[in-house]
């Protein structure tokens, strides 16, 4: 892997943290945390790893990929504007009346939204059936899922798990957010979903677990996945809720929370800072 | 008249008879025998997929595969699919309106010995209350075939709603049409009009044979597609007639009744009357007996008739 790529991502991830902060300032609403705790997966996922295009968002062959955390829809509206399927500009009218990039994820109104999601547990369902039509339909295109780790106190989740290993679904990569983070505070003190690696192993899954922010290990948590052979292969990544903004950092708080103009300002000037840094790297 | 037949029969025959088409996928949970999705399994074992006691996830899964260009049956009983389900319903398939058709069978009361944990009443309502979902409650198995063709055909989420007991074969497989959308008008009448569905299609024409000998002739309406409903025939029915009374195996609280009597509300008010189940939950007992029991026979049909004849501006 090329040193030169690994900066290119960050600095991609640093665009899209910008991007969140600025949607969610002018729509008044949103949720920072999250969005910003799976960025960096995001980036890989756009930037490295899946066979998309912009032009032609709903191409047949491509891979596909579910936002089962709709709520980080700003993340994910971040990357498809940068990767060229919206005028990046739009981002500003998220959640506005005028606007397609609704509060949620929504497929048919938002090119690149493979799935619309936003009630959590669904997603990863929806991945599952995507999985199957390309084992029906023997196309070698690959899935991909992003859930958050409060997301898995939903019972379906573990329905889709037990259907993905029941079909044998290797075309399936699902990541946990694993922010330790969900509304009301801590995961294990809201309703504990651990030891979630051994629950995912018992259900069938090929589990990897990494820092979910070293784009390396991100990306060769990929490769490995990519050699499956029967299994679906979660990937727990170990992640920090309001990564990249100093004060929205492991706090809970900022999980459905604006940031005021005055905040949004601090935390546009430490990306930037952090981007200015990049360069001379 | 004399063959009876049940029209989840008729929707795992048609399944079948219609399953060529390598889109067609066919999702069950655990019901393949009571639903008769077995059927196609047979003929099509490698687009049946069980997707287990878990119907939530089916009905997502059901909008996965939908999303990649799959024509999606998922089936199981009504009050699972409609019910349990409804808010995957809702948010998977009715919001992105991506391909699903739901097979609900077991609908309504004529489940019979289960009782009123698997008598689903409710299932007209609540699926008819979102946007994007056709509606369909076919009167018998031929009906449901062709219903079953139209959904192949239509692009988007339908529901259709089936039932467990044999029900007479009321309509001719040869002679038959099926439109969605479309009400027909199987028997001509100026006194007032019955409007029904699904299995109480066949109660309205024995009401109606009763009314005749009292010297009414009624009107007799199916309404196979209760969304979206066709609002001309109902208008028409009412301009004609003077006086409605809807008939269906359902709670009188948001299905055919509460349809009819909202387009006619808006559009031309005149007296109706509902039959189907009041307010409350179902029993265990044989599909007569609850039919009895709940007043969804020909003869309540006929006393709300009058009724609602008796309540026209003289």
């Amino acid at each position: 892997m090329k040193k030169q790529e690994i900066l290119e991502l960050r600095k991609w991830a640093a665009k899209i943290r910008k991007h969140i902060i600025t949607e969610v300032l002018h729509a008044a609403s949103g949720h920072p945390g999250g969005s910003l705790s799976c960025t960096d997966i995001l980036t890989v996922l756009y930037f490295h790893e899946m066979k998309v295009d912009p032009k032609n968002p709903r191409w047949e062959d491509r891979d596909r990929f579910v936002l089962s955390k709709g709520h980080c829809s700003p993340a994910l509206y971040g990357a498809l504007a940068e990767k060229g399927f919206f005028p990046v500009e739009d981002l500003k009218s998220f959640r506005h009346i005028d606007s397609y990039l609704e509060g949620h994820p929504s497929m048919k109104s938002v090119p690149g939204v493979d799935m619309s999601t936003g009630s959590l547990g669904q997603g990863i369902s929806a991945a599952v059936g995507m999985a199957l039509a390309g084992k029906l339909d023997k196309k070698d295109y690959r899935v991909y899922s992003i859930l958050g780790d409060g997301e898995l106190q939903e019972g379906q989740v573990w329905e889709a798990f037990m259907a993905a290993a029941h079909y044998k679904l290797d075309n399936l990569v699902a990541f946990l957010d694993y922010n330790g983070l969900q509304i009301d505070g801590k995961i294990t003190e809201v309703l504990s979903p651990e030891p979630i690696e051994d629950k995912l192993k018992a259900f069938g899954w090929k589990v990897i677990r990494i820092n979910g922010h070293d784009f390396v290990q991100i990306i060769e948590a990929l490769n490995e996945a990519g050699k499956s052979k029967g299994k679906p292969v979660v990937i727990m990544a170990e992640t920090v809720k309001g990564k990249g903004v100093s004060f929205m950092e492991n706090q809970a708080g900022w999980h459905g929370t604006a940031p005021s103009q005055e905040q949004a300002e601090q935390a546009f000037a430490e990306i930037d800072a952090y981007m200015s840094k990049l360069e001379v790297e | 008249m004399s063959q009876k037949m049940a029209t989840r029969e008729g929707y795992g025959a048609a399944l079948a008879e219609f399953g060529a088409d390598s889109r067609i996928v066919v999702l069950d949970a655990d019901l393949s025998k009571s639903t008769k999705t077995e059927v196609f399994k047979k003929k099509y074992p490698e687009r049946f997929i069980n997707m287990g006691i878990a119907e939530g996830n089916m009905m997502t899964v059901a909008a996965g595969l939908a999303s990649c260009g799959k024509i999606v049956f998922a089936s199981s009983f009504a009050m699972f699919a409609a019910g349990r389900a409804f808010e995957q319903v809702r948010n998977s398939i009715c919001y992105p309106a991506l391909n699903v058709k739901i097979g609900a069978s077991h609908a309504g009361i004529t489940v019979g010995e289960d009782g009123a944990s698997h008598q689903t009443v409710e299932d007209i309502a609540i699926m008819r209350a979102l946007p994007n979902m056709v509606v369909i409650s076919p009167a018998d198995s031929v009906e449901t075939k062709f219903a079953v063709k139209a959904a192949i055909e239509y692009d988007g989420p339908v529901y259709l709603r089936l039932g467990r007991a044999s029900v007479p074969v009321i309509f001719d497989e040869n002679s038959y049409q099926f439109e969605i959308g479309k009400g027909t008008v199987l028997k001509e009448g100026n006194d007032l009009t019955i409007i029904a569905t699904g299995i109480m299609v066949e109660k309205a024409l024995e009401a109606r044979e009763l009314l005749q000998k009292e010297g009414v002739q009624a009107r007799v309406i199916n309404i196979h597609t209760i969304k979206p409903i066709d609002s001309e025939l109902i208008v028409k029915a009412a301009m004609e007639t003077g006086a409605v009374v809807t008939a269906e195996e359902h709670s009188i609280i948001g299905g055919l009744g509460s349809a009819v009597a909202e387009v006619l509300a808006d559009k031309y008010p005149v007296p109706i009357k509902r039959v189907g189940i009041e307010d409350r939950f179902g029993k265990s007992g044989k599909p007569n007996e609850l039919l009895e029991k709940y007043g969804l026979t020909a003869k309540n049909i006929v006393e709300k008739a009058k009724e609602s004849m008796n309540m026209k501006k003289k």
